[in-house]
């Protein structure tokens, strides 16, 4: 369960969030949308403590972000560059998130999904930008959180890996989790998204089901409609 | 914290640049020692090296690490770790993995020479001591400053302009107040000048142990007159420790506030 209430957020003169409210309470997949610099991965980050909001109060799990740091055990979150130490090798980055989360994961079956084991001694610094995206997967999804936060998750994959984590993906969905995905790729979002949350101009413009929409803009393509939905908008 | 300061250390101490500045240490105490034959001239030079070198090795290596891992902190914050563990578990892993190639770089020479026999093994000890205050305090200044400024180029120029000012400018700007001043009783000034200047305050502190006169200039002869030599070495010691307290509290604060 996620509350956000009145956030806002600016950096120096650049107001980024305007008091977005946001209720995310039962399970599913939850893509966040908006133009660039709509505050998607502003909005992401706050919900992980790791920007300060200057107002507004965000909530997970009934525990305020500010001062329960433990409540982020619950999430497991993909960043949206990958960039590790260099001199770990792939196999030490996993133990050690495993011990700095004092959780044990099922790392195994994932390396197996993404055939990452001729990786696995390899140093993170030698890799390709797709392996890289691949460790970081392992290392998000691996443990069994009740809310996962994915910031462009298929940046730099490749069609087979594209192909897992959408199984993935919808595994974890039906274990009953709360996923929140970012991404441009709208094709991925219209497969995998139960709802969508636009965001403009720092406000949560709409939020509901693509199939709602879709009858809200008249058209039955979904590309179509988030191109509207901007139009209109404007218009 | 102690987790992240064991990750950070390990993937310092695995890194080249360790070595190097290991290595370095290593080749300099030998050719001091076994070229020179003298224990004690070997000290103050290596003094000299220390208060130099260490702290501009200090803040590069800490702004350079800083933003080396600023992905890999980022990755962090998302865990359930405390912030502010973070940061000092990192800030201690990178001062104290240069430390560490530092006293043993310099302890493996002279141990060999038979340092354990002769009476300056107290002398040694303080120039060690004088080496681990700073890269304590220079680190932090440089993970202050890398705090502060996202931009690496400008981090980076801080940095290095802070440690010109420290090591050469400061000196400069205090002996032309000295001589533009030198008609008032400057002794008060003196010794503020010297304690705001880590640089300053750890070449007094081993020349204050050595005892050498001659190479305690102005602010030393003062600092002596003022202090003596116990309370000197004492006070100088706690305003040394002060030096790194109050860096590693801002960073501890500013850590707190700032946005990822």
């Amino acid at each position: 369960m996620i509350q956000i209430e009145q956030l806002h957020k600016k950096f120096g003169k650049n107001k980024i969030l305007e008091g977005v409210n946001l209720t995310i309470g039962s399970q599913g997949v939850f893509a966040i949308l908006g133009p660039n610099g709509s505050g998607k991965t502003t909005l992401i980050k706050t919900i992980l403590g790791m920007v300060i909001p200057d107002k507004g109060i965000v909530t997970v799990n009934e525990n305020s972000i500010k001062t329960h740091w433990k409540y982020r055990d619950d999430i497991d979150y993909l960043p949206q560059i990958a960039n590790f130490p260099a001199n770990l090798k792939v196999r030490e980055l996993i133990a050690m998130i495993k011990d700095l989360r004092n959780r044990q994961g099922n790392d195994e079956r994932l390396i197996s999904l993404f055939k990452l084991q001729p990786f696995l001694s390899k140093k993170l610094g030698n890799l390709s930008g797709g392996t890289k995206q691949k460790v970081n997967l392992v290392l998000t999804l691996m443990f069994d959180s009740p809310i996962i936060i994915l910031d462009e998750p298929t940046t730099g994959l490749d069609p087979i890996a594209l192909l897992h984590l959408k199984q993935l993906i919808a595994e974890e969905k039906e274990k009953g989790k709360i996923i929140l995905i970012t991404s441009h790729i709208m094709g991925f979002v219209e497969e995998i998204a139960d709802e969508i949350v636009f965001l403009l101009e720092g406000k949560v413009y709409f939020k509901g089901t693509i199939d709602t929409l879709k009858t809200q803009m008249e058209t039955s393509n979904f590309e179509q409609a988030i191109a509207s939905l901007l139009t209109y908008e404007n218009a | 914290m102690l987790k992240i300061l064991k990750y950070s250390f390990f993937d310092l101490i695995r890194s080249r640049w360790s070595y190097v500045y290991f290595l370095f240490y290593l080749g300099l105490g030998s050719v001091l020692l076994f070229l020179n034959n003298d224990l004690a001239k070997a000290i103050i030079t290596l003094m000299n090296v220390i208060t130099i070198l260490v702290p501009l090795i200090g803040t590069v290596f800490g702004v350079m690490y800083y933003y080396n891992s600023k992905e890999f902190t980022e990755l962090l914050l998302a865990q359930p770790i405390k912030r502010s563990s973070i940061f000092i578990g990192q800030y201690l892993g990178v001062s104290l993995s240069l430390a560490m190639s530092l006293i043993i770089g310099l302890g493996i020479p002279f141990a060999l020479y038979g340092l354990f026999q002769s009476n300056e093994i107290w002398d040694f000890g303080l120039l060690l001591i004088n080496g681990l205050f700073l890269t304590l305090i220079f680190t932090a200044l440089a993970f202050n400053i890398a705090l502060y400024n996202e931009n690496k180029i400008k981090g980076f120029s801080y940095a290095i302009l802070l440690w010109l000012f420290m090591a050469v400018i400061y000196d400069g700007l205090f002996l032309m107040t000295l001589i533009a001043f030198q008609s008032y009783p400057l002794d008060g000034f003196s010794l503020v000048a010297t304690m705001s200047n880590p640089i300053d305050l750890s070449r007094i502190l081993i020349l204050l142990k050595l005892d050498i006169s001659a190479l305690l200039g102005y602010t030393g002869a003062v600092f002596q007159k003022f202090f003596g030599t116990g309370l000197g070495l004492l006070v100088s010691i706690l305003a040394l420790s002060l030096w790194v307290v109050l860096p590693t509290l801002n960073m501890y604060r500013k850590s707190r506030k700032k946005d990822f």
